[in-house]
Formats: structure tokens, C-alpha cells, sequence
């Protein structure tokens, strides 16, 4: 009997079954996501038009070629405001989820790697932050400064922290009982070696997963903040100011101020949301040798 | 000597360990026979410095341990090598990190690394593969390389050759042997595995059978 190597790939269906491998839908995902900020950083560089500009003789047009999203109530084009409102809210999200992750990671980091009295301590303290309701409490931070994007910033990293303390302490606590850790105690490691070498690296892929979808819950935070007139400065073109500006114009049936900006704000949370999928399935190396297959 | 006196342990309501005493001499091999789930890797861990008794002292060479873990310098002066050779190792690390990391925490040179791997049966194309890259015998080649990289003065082999072929145990069991007489090191062998223990220990087997009252007249007796 001999055996005959094929010469056909081998089939990926055991990976497919296991839900690892969706082709694909990330790649569309990543498009989406690249032209999005593709075109927020080089429309207002090479555009030659003012966002700000008001045309009261093209108020109220609705989508054309001239203004692909038509034009607000007092003649601005939607879509440049729009590019230039999704730049505000990608910068404020990201900012947003930067320092919530940051500051909850430290602190979860803190409580697990700790243990004992300070873990009880940080864990009551997340407690009560978690039972006060997160938008009022946002509300009543930003109302404490002038609306600018760095008070949307503290406001969300304040309400949302709690988040990723308690992602973080938990996986610190399963990483702590593992032999792997012991091993590295045995083997003379001391504290911070073992969180730098052990525990953080294990810890990236959550904690660039709650990054990266804390970003479009953050951009609907500065949204809703804005919408309530307490975000971003109202001459600003934000997501949230645009479609808070539409919603006077929806009521003479000028449906696109308010659409488009609103779209503007699913797509890129959809796509987002699916990129954080795809890297959580890369960083683990064992998944990661599974879709290379 | 490593000696463990009148040791009490208690993982909530469930008593593991109860006035256990166990001394290693060095040099000696010493086996540790019991059936499985009667506290034998508990007492493995607690020997290793990495739990605490609720009671009772561990003494290494005639110190008297006061921290335990991160607490205890004497931690490296014992070597444990674990029983699941998958869970004992950062899923992140190559071969090569897997065994240098005590070298790195030492801050002394990796090249004993690369020797102990390769007197292991471990060939350099294996070492920047991940755990999930390699068979079990191979990582615990890896694992034992780790547990000899510093020269502890006592290994401790918790249930080592479980899980692996004959082969694979008779080549790690012999190069323990070849390091514990170059360096005239303590082996505390545990396994469940009677037979094996008598060969290896040439019959210097204590048999921990806790029944009819588990974990309340587990007393090895210290060895002699």
C-alpha cells in the first residue's frame, strides 16, 4: 500500500465549525473603518471649503450631486459637517476609551495582583460607582465644566472605568491560581516581573478588546451629551450637535440632517465592532495558529 | 534537609492535610505513593513554599521558612516540576522562554538554558515553538529543564511522568538521576504510581493512605 500526499489544501471546515473563521466580514469591516478615517483626516486637509459656511440660498436642499447628504436649515453641506463631525467623535471615543481602560485596568490590576483588604476595598469602590446611573452622573460631570471635549473625555472615563477593573481583576484572579504562575514563583520571579511577563501580556487581548468597544459606546456618549446641548461647544460640528441641529428640520420633513449623522454613527460602530472580534480571535496565539492553518 | 513538621492545611471546611510530617535528605530519592485526591500535591506545593500551612513549620537546610511565595528566598532553592506540563506554561513563551525564565529572574546568562534544553532531548528548531506547537513528553522535557536551570538543592516531581509514554518517563527519570548525582540534590518523587516510585527510589517509598478517615491519620512518617 503507498500513500499518495494530495495535493489540495486541506479543508477548513473543522475551523469553521468551531466559529473561529468568518472570512471576510472583517475585511469589509476594516475597509469601512480605514475609508472612514481615511476621510476624516484628508477631507479637511485638501477639501477647499468651509464647514462652517452659511448659504441661506441652499438651505434645506435635499441630497443631490451638488450635496450628496443634502444641506442643514441654514445652507451648510451635511456631508462635509458630517466628515468633520465623525472626526470630533472618533478623537473624543478614542480618547474616552483610552483613559477609561487605562485608569480601570490599573485598578483591576491593583485589586487581583493584590488581593486581601485593597482588593476589597477597590472592588467596594467600584460597587459604588457601578450603582449610580452612568448617564445622569455623566450629565452632572460635564455640567460641572464648559463643554468641550476634554469635559466629554472625564465624563465618560468616570462613568466607565468600573468596566474594565472588573474584566481585568477577574482575569487576574484566574491568572493568579494557574501553575504557570507558580512555576514562575518557584522559579525565583518576583512581583513585578511576574505582572509584566505573565499577567499583562495574557491581559492585552481584553483589554484591546474593551477598548476598542468602548470606543463607538463612548461616541454615543459624547452624542447623547451633545444632542443634550451639554457636549461639545454648539458651533462645532459633532455628531451629536448635528443631528440634535437636525432634529428642527425633521419636523419640516427634512429627514437627511438628521440621518446621515446618525448613520455616521452605526457604520463605524458596526465595523468596530467587528474589527474587536478579529483581534480578540488573533491575539490568542493557540486560535491564531488555527486560522493560519 | 527539607522537612515539613506537623503540617495542617484546610481549603475551607475540607481539611487536605492533617499533621503531616515528611523530611528529604540531600541525596536521597524519597517516594511519595497515595491514591489520587489524598493531598499528596498539596503537600508537593507546601514543600515548594508556594502555599501556606495553616499550621505546622517547613524548614530548608535548618532555616525555618517565615514567607511563603514571593516571601520566601528559599523558594529557588527548591525545584517543582508539575504534573500537567500544558498548564505550567505561560501559553505566550517559547520552549526557550519557558526554561530561561528563572535564569532571567536570576539575571545570570541564558546559555545554561540552551544546554539543559538540548541535554533534555529538546532540538534547537524547538525551541521558539509556542506550547501548543509541541507534544506533552516535549514540553515536560521543558519543564523539568526549568525546575534543574537554577541547581535546586531539592526537586520535588509531582505525578511528573504522568500522561507520557515509557520512553519519554524512563529519559526524564534519568536525567534527574544524572543531576542528583552530580549535585548530591534531595528528589521527592509523588506519584500514584507505586511500581515506578519502588524502581525509582530503590524502594524508599512511603505509601500515603489516608483511608478509612481521609486526610485525618495522613501522616507519611518522617522518613528515616
Amino acid at each position: 500500500m503507498t500513500l499518495e500526499r494530495s495535493s489540495r489544501r486541506p479543508r477548513r471546515a473543522g475551523v469553521r465549525r468551531a466559529g473561529v473563521r468568518r472570512p471576510g466580514r472583517h475585511r469589509l469591516a476594516l475597509v469601512t473603518v480605514v475609508v472612514l478615517v481615511l476621510a476624516v483626516v484628508l477631507v479637511p486637509l485638501l477639501a477647499r471649503l468651509d464647514q462652517q459656511l452659511v448659504d441661506l440660498r441652499s438651505a434645506g436642499l435635499p441630497p443631490s450631486l451638488a450635496h450628496p447628504f443634502g444641506t442643514d436649515e441654514v445652507g451648510r453641506d451635511v456631508l462635509l459637517r458630517s466628515i468633520y463631525g465623525l472626526r470630533v467623535s472618533l478623537l473624543v471615543g478614542l480618547a474616552a476609551a483610552v483613559v477609561s481602560v487605562v485608569v480601570g485596568g490599573l485598578v483591576g490590576l491593583a485589586a487581583g495582583a493584590a488581593g486581601g483588604p485593597l482588593d476589597r476595598l477597590l472592588m467596594r469602590v467600584v460597587d459604588g460607582f457601578n450603582a449610580l446611573p452612568h448617564l445622569l452622573f455623566g450629565v452632572f460631570i460635564v455640567a460641572l465644566f464648559a463643554p468641550s471635549a476634554t469635559a466629554v473625555v472625564v465624563s465618560v472615563a468616570v462613568t466607565h472605568w468600573t468596566t474594565a477593573a472588573r474584566i481585568v481583576r477577574s482575569e487576574v484572579l484566574s491568572l493568579r491560581g494557574r501553575p504557570f504562575v507558580d512555576a514562575a514563583v518557584s522559579g525565583g520571579s518576583g512581583r513585578l516581573r511576574i505582572v509584566v511577563r505573565h499577567f499583562l501580556p495574557n491581559l492585552a487581548p481584553h483589554l484591546l478588546l474593551a477598548t476598542v468597544l468602548m470606543i463607538p459606546h463612548a461616541i454615543w456618549h459624547e452624542t447623547a451629551l451633545s444632542f443634550l446641548g451639554l457636549g461639545m461647544p454648539p458651533h462645532l460640528a459633532s455628531l451629536g450637535n448635528m443631528i440634535n441641529d437636525g432634529q428642527r428640520s425633521l419636523l419640516v420633513g427634512d429627514w437627511w440632517s438628521s440621518l446621515f449623522p446618525g448613520l455616521l454613527i452605526l457604520v463605524p460602530t458596526l465595523a468596530v465592532s467587528s474589527l474587536a472580534q478579529h483581534v480578540r480571535d488573533r491575539a490568542n496565539p493557540r486560535w491564531r495558529s488555527e486560522l493560519n492553518l | 534537609m527539607l522537612e515539613a513538621r506537623d503540617i495542617t492545611l484546610s481549603f475551607g471546611r475540607h481539611r487536605v492535610l492533617d499533621g503531616v510530617s515528611l523530611s528529604l535528605r540531600p541525596g536521597e530519592v524519597l517516594g511519595l505513593a497515595g491514591p489520587s485526591g489524598c493531598g499528596k500535591s498539596t503537600l508537593a506545593r507546601v514543600l515548594a513554599l508556594l502555599l501556606r500551612p495553616s499550621s505546622g513549620t517547613v524548614s530548608v537546610d535548618g532555616t525555618v521558612v517565615k514567607g511563603w511565595r514571593h516571601r520566601a528566598p528559599q523558594r529557588t532553592a527548591i525545584g517543582l516540576i508539575f504534573q500537567q506540563p500544558r498548564l505550567a506554561v505561560d501559553p505566550r513563551f517559547t520552549l526557550l522562554d519557558v526554561i530561561a525564565e528563572p535564569l532571567r529572574a536570576a539575571r545570570r546568562p541564558l546559555d545554561r538554558a540552551h544546554e539543559l534544553a538540548e541535554e533534555l532531548g529538546l532540538t534547537p528548531e524547538l525551541f521558539g515553538r509556542r506550547p501548543h506547537e509541541v507534544s506533552d513528553g516535549q514540553l515536560q522535557r521543558a519543564c523539568v529543564a526549568r525546575a534543574l536551570v537554577l541547581e535546586p538543592r531539592y526537586l520535588i516531581c509531582d505525578e511528573m511522568t504522568t500522561m507520557l509514554d515509557a520512553s519519554t518517563q524512563a529519559h526524564l527519570v534519568g536525567r534527574i538521576e544524572a543531576y542528583r548525582e552530580r549535585t548530591g540534590a534531595g528528589v521527592l518523587a509523588v506519584s500514584h504510581d507505586a511500581e515506578l516510585l519502588h524502581r525509582w527510589s530503590d524502594g524508599n517509598v512511603r505509601d500515603w493512605n489516608p483511608a478509612p478517615a481521609p486526610a485525618r491519620n495522613a501522616d507519611p512518617a518522617p522518613a528515616s
